[in-house]
């Protein structure tokens, strides 16, 4: 029936995607290699995170660590780049990912520095965790969501890890003809920043769509964003054009 | 800065000033080792609180500056009011800058150890950046010093650190044994420092270029004057060693009749084809050259150094992070050197600031890289306009005397040109022109 046959395309599609991260494990800490795009623009993701964070935990934004006491999960962590900026901003991190090779890497990278450390890493997904009834303060999913078979279904295991009135925090592409253009074409096929194949156009999700499935999942949006690269400059930042990369922070209704 | 209040600070120096009490003796006349640091430097002290403890001390601003040659083809006069300053500058011995960034590290609020020592050796972790496989899945155990950088000092003392900062001068040895390279020649110049005395003060700066070299006479307060006096090898041993009087006589007669005649604006008119529109003339431009104040007294002894020009190729490297001195020496000519190593101080402590608030490794190349990208291109071209100043004026040619006395003509009147050139050696202004 066409209800098991659309099943097996979803896990099929799913592996395709773990396969294609398996295979450049090992260069996720080489800041020249095929992540390089993401380590440039980490910082400005972190900037959004710590901007956001702060405000609604009511933290010092002009402490070194002003994340202490917040508990916080990475769903989607790869080799750990967003893990270990957070560790280091005192927050108590777990960081999980469906790649086994991209947590033992995670894990041998954060051993190197005392800070980093005591990140605990997981081979597991979203959907692992809820059954496990575990609960963070926030909860970060970024660049994963245009990777999973339902997104709905994903953003309602994110809703679940986090506790009422607690943090959720995706960022991803947009669905738009500039996408296309800057994210696939771009980026895959002139440019070669990303290896060919990385990003499936059609999965990628408007913000409206996203904001709307969050909603469904007992998540309101509270902010959003978009990262906007200079080729001048050779630097991300935060913007209003949402028309490629964009993130957005909500937070858990209370019931 | 709170984001950075909580790093742990090693300064290793083996300079013997950074152990006693600076003191000093408000008798002596000036030191000759001063520096002429920037309103963009003042700035700075300012903002880091020690600013405060050199106006406890002797130091002289100045709001005035003269340029001219042997050639007696032109001058130029600065006035800090041609940009709506009160100041272009402030002379300060090297000894009250040291006392006071002491002063003001002393009362800040923040680990700091100093280790009177050298540097003798330092080895660097391996790049992480290709990581193994292993097939045990245990944890290695933990080393917790193995992300680090390790420092050995001549007394004996080991330091692990995640950022090494070299700050040694243009001989640094950090640079020598993180193995960045240089390029950059020695000028066949040496430069004679001293103090000076006149029967009255000095409020300008001035800087005349005689064959050999620029002599600078730069005021310092009370009746006071510094000179840097640039000339080949030879004069300046000579020089060095003649005695007293004579050495008076050489300076004066440097400053005044000597190699040529005093400067006149006959030869390009008086310049009026430069003062229209009548609106947003310098305050400068109307005025006349003078002959600087008669030095009637050696006050210090002379000291004599090699002048070079230094450049590292890279400023950063994992770990390691290249600034000052240890990064470019220039020439004297235009009082840059130490304003374009505070410059890069204040870059670099905001550099990592900013990495710590993004919850980054500080020793990291990518945070350090944008400190590079910020100072490189600035340095780079301060020392090619010094360097480019310096073999213009080596040249004794007819064509090429009036084609830079032109220049210098055209820095006096054309306005513009003039705010442009006092802001960016200011340190305000980033680019010379065109901004």
């Amino acid at each position: 029936s066409s209800s098991t046959g659309g099943f097996q395309r979803a896990s099929s599609l799913k592996d395709l995607e773990l396969a294609k991260f398996a295979s450049i494990a090992e260069t996720w800490w080489d800041f020249e290699g095929p992540f390089k795009p993401l380590h440039v623009m980490n910082p400005t993701r972190l900037a959004f995170i710590r901007s956001t964070l702060c405000r609604h935990f009511d933290k010092d934004p002009n402490s070194a660590r002003p994340f202490e006491g917040l508990k916080i999960v990475d769903v989607g962590c790869g080799g750990g780049i967003l893990s270990e900026p957070l560790a280091r901003m005192g927050a108590t991190v777990t960081g999980v990912d469906a790649v086994e090779k991209n947590i033992k890497i995670a894990r041998i990278h954060a051993d190197l520095d005392p800070v980093t450390s005591t990140i605990e890493y997981y081979c597991t997904t979203a959907e692992k965790l809820v059954e496990e009834d575990r609960k963070f303060d926030a909860v970060i999913a970024l660049e994963v969501i245009e990777h999973v078979a339902n997104p709905a279904e994903f953003c309602k295991s994110l809703a679940a890890l986090t506790v009422p009135d607690g943090a959720t925090i995706i960022s991803t592409i947009n669905r738009s003809m500039r996408s296309y253009a800057t994210a696939i074409v771009a980026a895959e096929y002139l440019l070669h920043w990303l290896p060919k194949g990385t990003h499936e156009w059609s999965s990628f999700l408007t913000p409206e769509e996203l904001v709307l499935i969050l909603q469904r999942a007992n998540i309101t949006v509270r902010e959003m964003a978009g990262f906007v690269y200079s080729p001048l400059t050779g630097r991300w930042s935060l913007s209003d054009d949402i028309r490629v990369n964009f993130i957005v922070f909500g937070t858990k209704n209370c019931q | 800065m709170p984001l950075t209040k909580h790093l742990n600070v090693a300064i290793i120096d083996s300079n013997p000033a950074l152990g006693s009490r600076p003191y000093f003796n408000k008798e002596d006349p000036p030191d000759p080792r001063v520096s002429t640091v920037t309103p963009a430097t003042i700035s700075f002290f300012k903002d880091v609180g020690a600013w405060q403890y050199i106006e406890q001390h002797r130091h002289a601003y100045f709001d005035k500056m003269q340029v001219w040659d042997y050639t007696g083809l032109g001058y130029t006069r600065y006035n800090a009011q041609d940009i709506n300053k009160e100041v272009l500058g402030c002379v300060v011995e090297n000894k009250v800058l040291h006392g006071s960034l002491l002063s003001c590290i002393e009362n800040t609020d923040f680990q700091k150890t100093i280790y009177p020592s050298k540097l003798s050796s330092m080895t660097l972790p391996p790049s992480p950046s290709s990581l193994g496989m292993d097939s045990t899945s245990s944890r290695p155990p933990l080393s917790s010093q193995r992300h680090l950088a390790k420092l050995e000092l001549s007394d004996g003392n080991s330091l692990y650190t995640k950022l090494v900062v070299g700050a040694d001068g243009g001989k640094s040895r950090v640079r020598e044994l993180a193995g960045f390279k240089t390029t950059g020649w020695n000028y066949s110049q040496n430069a004679i420092i001293c103090t000076v005395e006149h029967t009255v003060e000095n409020g300008c700066a001035w800087q005349r270029f005689l064959p050999a070299g620029p002599i600078a006479l730069l005021p310092m307060g009370d009746n006071f004057s510094n000179i840097v006096w640039t000339m080949n090898p030879k004069e300046s041993t000579n020089r060095k060693l003649m005695n007293e009087d004579e050495f008076v006589k050489d300076v004066n007669n440097a400053l005044d009749y000597g190699y040529g005649p005093h400067p006149t604006s006959s030869l390009f008119g008086s310049g009026e084809m430069f003062s229209w529109p009548r609106a947003g003339v310098t305050l400068s431009a109307n005025d006349c050259f003078e002959v600087p104040p008669k030095v009637v007294k050696l006050a210090s002894e002379r000291m004599v150094f090699p002048l070079s020009l230094r450049h590292a190729s890279d400023y950063v490297s994992k770990h390691v992070v290249l600034i000052g001195d240890a990064a470019h020496t220039v020439h004297p000519l235009a009082g840059q050197g130490v304003n374009m190593g505070f410059g890069d101080a204040f870059a670099l402590s905001r550099v990592i600031a900013e990495g710590i608030a993004v919850g980054s490794d500080i020793g990291e190349v990518t945070v350090l890289k944008k400190y590079e990208a910020e100072r490189k291109p600035a340095n780079i071209m301060m020392m090619g306009i010094l360097d480019g100043f310096q073999k213009a004026y080596s040249v004794d040619f007819g064509p090429l005397n009036i084609l830079r006395a032109a220049a210098l003509h055209g820095a006096h009147f054309i306005s513009p040109l003039k705010r442009s050139i006092i802001s960016y050696a200011s340190g305000e202004q980033k680019l010379p022109l065109f901004t």
